[in-house]
């Protein structure tokens, strides 16, 4: 048994889970030194648009007595969580980062949520996010940005800025996370966290407000590859809810993390990602990352995607057309905000509709409704959103190519590490271009994961580098994941993350 | 108060001469599955507003639909019951448009990948004549809600001051069927139409998919017309080849009789435009039963754009060869053939079954040939009274017998009274009023009316001396071999018998009598 530190924030997932199934500690002591850690520094980090402490308690409090009476619990049972507030959590507000959901109290659990629960996890809280996950960087959030707590003027990424902020400030040993173009991965890889994001289908997205149906994908966050394991354990298989449901188990990501073996794989450097526009201390701890799975016995090939130059512009067509439909529901007759025109006597429900949707809506969101709209009218269609899905074919194409070659392809998570808040906000070009990595995984609805590569030279940020595996071999992910983690452990003489600041105490009462 | 301007008509035969009709009908159909197209919530028509919702059917964030496979299975088989190929794979489409009625402001639709295509229907028209109707595609979707407009004049949302939406019926499977345009029908299109319609509902409920009542809403029929001008007969290959004129798309037709009638008035109305040097607005009109007449709806121009593209929340549908196949195993006969079949059996003339198909009475003659009736009596009973009545109700006998609760058990009890000697033709009458007044079956409303033919012919005997005896000059012609003279004394004897006896046995001991 591994001791726990003193501060039980500090400590990893599966050692948690083991001093609870041994009893040395209790889900309630866990649960309420996260809900301690997030009073003390959530007012720098802004990780949560909700708290909810005394369900979390009151969550800890049954798991115990479960646990207290007998009953065999799952790997995580106590385990303290933050969700995303993309997935509906019954009885928890979720707003999805935006306005035209605020105040909505969901009438039920997304199935991801429902599994957490019958694990056992208590949930702290809902974590922040891009408005209906449409950024890199929580600055579309339209209750304000979350930091990255390596450098709070900086972004913790995005979408999932919050789950990656939460997990690199120590509010919560785990998180969810959607990931529809790299909303995962990229936070992951600027805030030195491990993120997956599963194979399409592996985890079922009953519940999760829908950004772009075929690109969205749940999938775990973690501080280290063996948690992120287990909750994508808990997370994953087959959901009768979902009609783009994999009906097959999960696969074995637990133990392929315990194993943690290179040995014998073919490895593939994608030529494609990683050349122009990749910062060079990002560059640097890719090679070296690559020379250290080399060391450790697999055999490093260089193979080319020629089609993933196309991958943004693809998706920029195909994401915009789902969310034009996916997002025409919030409309003020139902649920959520509801505007009423001004100098309207008596508004038509069209009339309420469009000013709610002016109101409710930030600008990004209305960019793509807009683009997507027009990508999808008569006469446009066959050239966007018909050749969108054509490339998206051959992007496909070049995965199921590369995979004929090798095991798992690796490439860079992210061309740099944490801008600051503002710098790219204006330049939304710019701000696509965070997730030119990840986004042909979303296309192919292959799986990829990022984990921490060091921390680049010329700012001292963290990197991240991306695994990609091909469809339902995700245990692939983790066995490169959790090899390659255990080396650079060694290299940087412990957890990248342990070399984030502390966050000041004092700054917090101020904050 | 408003007014509706009423629009000009030309004489529909005075139409006919000058133009010819094509129409396309689309008829929607509500699947009578227990569950929804997406979602488990029951179906049962006149729920409590808003008891029969989910996160699905209601659009919550984050739910996602389930296809129901009843309900691909219900449209296969209707799709192989009208002729079509059947895909072998498809995929649903979103229909974007925004409406309260509909939770998502899409609608779960097909678009240019149907479950079924290209198939017909061959419809019997009253004269025995076949047309064939061209069916373009079967294609399933789903209902919308349905909103009640409080405040207004009409009940339309114009001039309403507030509107609730019911969300019950959002979700329910549809199932669209299209035919290609109708053409050739001439002066018949009308007649054409409603017997399309009616020969559909026909076969959908042979299938038994659908509750199919126009009055529910569970089977509604949008029409299209158009005319072109005519050049010669509706089938001559110069008319045919007449370029299609524009169309109007008349919606709210909810019985067969209204799809009759709003197609010709859409003629004529035509008719009148177009005589008068004007042209058609392609538009949706609505159907006025009351009036008959049509008004006005939204006008449609091309700028309305669905912005179709597949469903990305659900799997394609692809039927396996050998699906299909056991699907087609499980289709009913024909109901065409069916027809000619029970023709056979009950030994009817054509003209026979073509009133008792015209009346809409087939069903309910071979239930009471089942329960025990003569094919003849069956007919006898149910074209008559209850026929005439349903008629001057303007419903169909089956909707009219239902609602008064009168059975082919009670058609075929009633006719076992007469063929047992209890009751004679008139009385049976009298007991068959009784039964459509709500007074209970045949023999309780024989029983509670004392109506019974009196078998004592010690009676019978007594009556028919003492009409006799009052009568020497009848009595006397009856000797004399004037047998014919005989009825006279009938209707006295029945008179004295207070109709509760058998005519031919007073007829028998009159003539014993006096040969
Ligand atoms: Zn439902």
């Amino acid at each position: 048994m591994t001791d726990l530190p003193t501060d039980l924030t500090r400590a990893s997932a599966a050692d948690l889970a083991g001093a609870l199934a041994s009893g040395t500690i209790s889900s309630v002591e866990v649960t309420q030194a996260h809900l301690d850690r997030i009073a003390a520094v959530d007012g720098q980090v802004h990780s949560y648009l909700h708290v909810d402490g005394a369900g979390a308690l009151a969550q800890a409090r049954a798991v115990d007595e479960r646990r207290r009476a007998g009953e065999t619990l799952g790997a995580l049972a106590g385990v303290p969580i933050a969700v995303k507030d993309v997935m509906t959590t019954k009885g928890l507000p979720t707003t999805c980062g935006s306005k035209i959901l605020e105040g909505w109290i969901p009438p039920y659990d997304a199935t991801v949520v429902s599994k957490l629960r019958e694990a056992g996890l208590p949930i702290l809280g809902k974590t922040n996010m891009d408005e209906f996950a449409m950024g890199s960087s929580t600055e579309h959030s339209a209750y304000g940005p979350s930091h990255n707590p390596w450098d709070l003027d900086r972004i913790p990424g995005g979408s999932g800025g919050g789950s990656s902020s939460v997990l690199a400030s120590f509010q919560a040993p785990l998180a969810t996370g959607t990931d529809t173009g790299g909303s995962i991965r990229q936070p992951a890889a600027v805030t030195a966290t491990v993120g997956t994001k599963p194979t399409y289908g592996g985890v079922s997205r009953y519940g999760l407000v829908a950004l772009a149906s075929s690109l969205d994908q749940a999938g775990p966050c973690g501080r280290t590859v063996l948690d992120t394991a287990l909750l994508h354990a808990v997370m994953g298989g087959h959901d009768p809810m979902d009609s783009t449901s994999i009906d097959a188990p999960v696969p074995p990501v637990v133990e392929a993390a315990r194993a943690a073996s290179v040995k014998g794989m073919r490895i593939g450097v994608v030529k494609e990602l990683g050349g122009e526009g990749y910062q060079p201390g990002v560059r640097a701890r890719f090679d070296e990352s690559v020379a250290l799975l080399e060391e450790l016995g697999a055999q490093v090939v260089e193979v080319s995607c020629p089609n993933f130059e196309y991958a943004l512009a693809t998706y920029y067509l195909i994401l915009p057309s789902e969310a034009s439909s996916n997002l025409a529901k919030f409309d003020a007759m139902r649920y959520g905000m509801r505007v009423l025109p001004e100098g309207v006597d008596a508004p038509s429900a069209e009339q309420v509709m469009a000013a709610t949707r002016d109101a409710g809506f930030g600008p990004e969101v209305k960019r793509r409704i807009i683009l997507g709209t027009y990508a999808l009218s008569s006469g446009y269609y066959d050239a966007y959103y018909g050749s969108a899905q054509k490339v998206r074919a051959l992007i496909a194409q070049d995965f199921d190519e590369a995979y004929a070659q090798v095991d798992v392809l690796v490439s860079p998570t992210a061309p740099t590490t944490a801008f600051k808040l503002g710098d790219k906000l204006e330049d939304p070009m710019a701000m696509y271009l965070n997730d030119i990595a990840t986004i042909p995984a979303n296309l192919a609805g292959v799986p990829g994961m990022s984990i921490p590569s060091g921390l680049a030279d010329e700012d001292g940020l963290p990197a991240g580098i991306q695994i990609l595996a091909p469809a339902m071999k995700d245990e692939r992910l983790y066995s490169v994941g959790a090899a390659l983690e255990a080396a650079l452990v060694d290299r940087w003489g412990g957890p990248i993350l342990d070399r984030a600041p502390e966050l000041g105490a004092a700054a917090a009462k101020g904050a | 108060m408003t007014t509706v301007a009423t629009d000009a008509v030309m004489d529909y035969d005075e139409a006919m001469t000058k133009f010819d009709p094509v129409m396309g009908l689309e008829v929607h159909v509500e699947l009578h599955t227990a569950t929804k197209m997406f979602c488990g919530c029951p179906t049962e028509f006149g729920a409590e507003p808003n008891s029969q919702v989910c996160p699905v059917c209601l659009g919550l964030p984050g739910a996602l639909p389930v296809v129901n496979e009843k309900a691909v299975e219900s449209a296969i088989r209707i799709g192989l019951a009208l002729n079509c190929e059947i895909a072998e794979w498809c995929r649903f489409a979103r229909k974007n448009y925004f409406y309260p009625d509909m939770p998502k402001n899409f609608q779960t639709s097909q678009y240019d990948e149907p479950i079924a295509f290209e198939g017909h229907l061959d419809v019997e028209l009253e004269d025995g004549s076949v047309y064939r109707v061209e069916i373009e595609r079967a294609h399933m979707e789903e209902d919308t809600g349905k909103s009640l407009h409080i405040g207004g004049a009409t009940g339309r949302i114009h001039g309403a001051d507030h509107s609730l939406v019911d969300y019950n019926r959002a979700g329910i499977p549809l199932i669209e069927i299209v035919t290609k345009p109708m053409v050739g029908a001439g002066e018949r299109a009308p007649e054409v139409a409603k017997a399309y319609v009616s020969a559909l509902r026909d076969l959908l409920r042979a299938l038994d998919v659908s509750d199919v009542k126009m009055e529910q809403g569970s089977m509604r029929c949008d029409a299209n017309v158009s005319l072109r001008p005519r050049v010669g007969e509706p089938l001559d290959e110069a008319q045919l080849a007449v370029p299609l004129g524009t169309r109007t798309e008349t919606k709210n037709v909810n019985s067969l009789r209204s799809v009759e009638r709003a197609v010709r008035y859409e003629i004529s109305r035509h008719a009148a435009i177009l005589d008068g040097g004007g042209s058609i607005l392609q538009e949706t009109r609505h159907w006025h039963e009351d009036t008959g007449i049509t008004t006005s709806g939204r006008v449609k121009s091309d700028a309305e754009d669905y912005r179709y593209f597949p469903e990305p929340d659900l799997v394609p549908v692809a039927p396996t060869r050998e699906t299909v196949e056991t699907l087609r195993g499980t289709l009913p006969e024909p109901p065409g053939l069916r027809r000619k079949r029970l023709q056979s059996d009950w030994g009817y003339s054509d003209l026979e079954m073509r009133d008792v198909v015209n009346a809409g009475a087939v069903e309910l003659i071979e239930e009471t040939v089942a329960a025990g009736a003569s094919a003849g009596a069956a007919k006898k009973w149910w074209l008559g009274e209850p026929s005439r009545r349903a008629n001057a109700e303007g419903q169909d006998i089956v909707t009219y017998a239902a609602g008064l609760g009168l059975t082919p058990a009670h058609v075929a009890e009633l006719d076992g009274m007469v063929a047992a000697g209890r009751l004679n033709d008139s009385m049976a009458r009298q007991v068959l009023d009784g039964v459509l007044a709500g007074e209970g079956t045949p023999t309780a409303v024989a029983d509670a009316r004392g109506l019974e033919l009196v078998q004592d012919d010690g009676a019978l005997e007594a009556a028919v001396d003492k009409v006799i005896e009052a009568n020497p000059d009848v009595a006397a012609k009856i000797r004399d071999g004037k047998v014919a003279a005989a009825g006279a004394l009938i209707g006295q004897v029945m008179k004295e018998m207070k109709g509760q006896a058998d005519a031919g046995k007073a007829r028998e001991l009159i003539l014993a009598k006096l040969q």
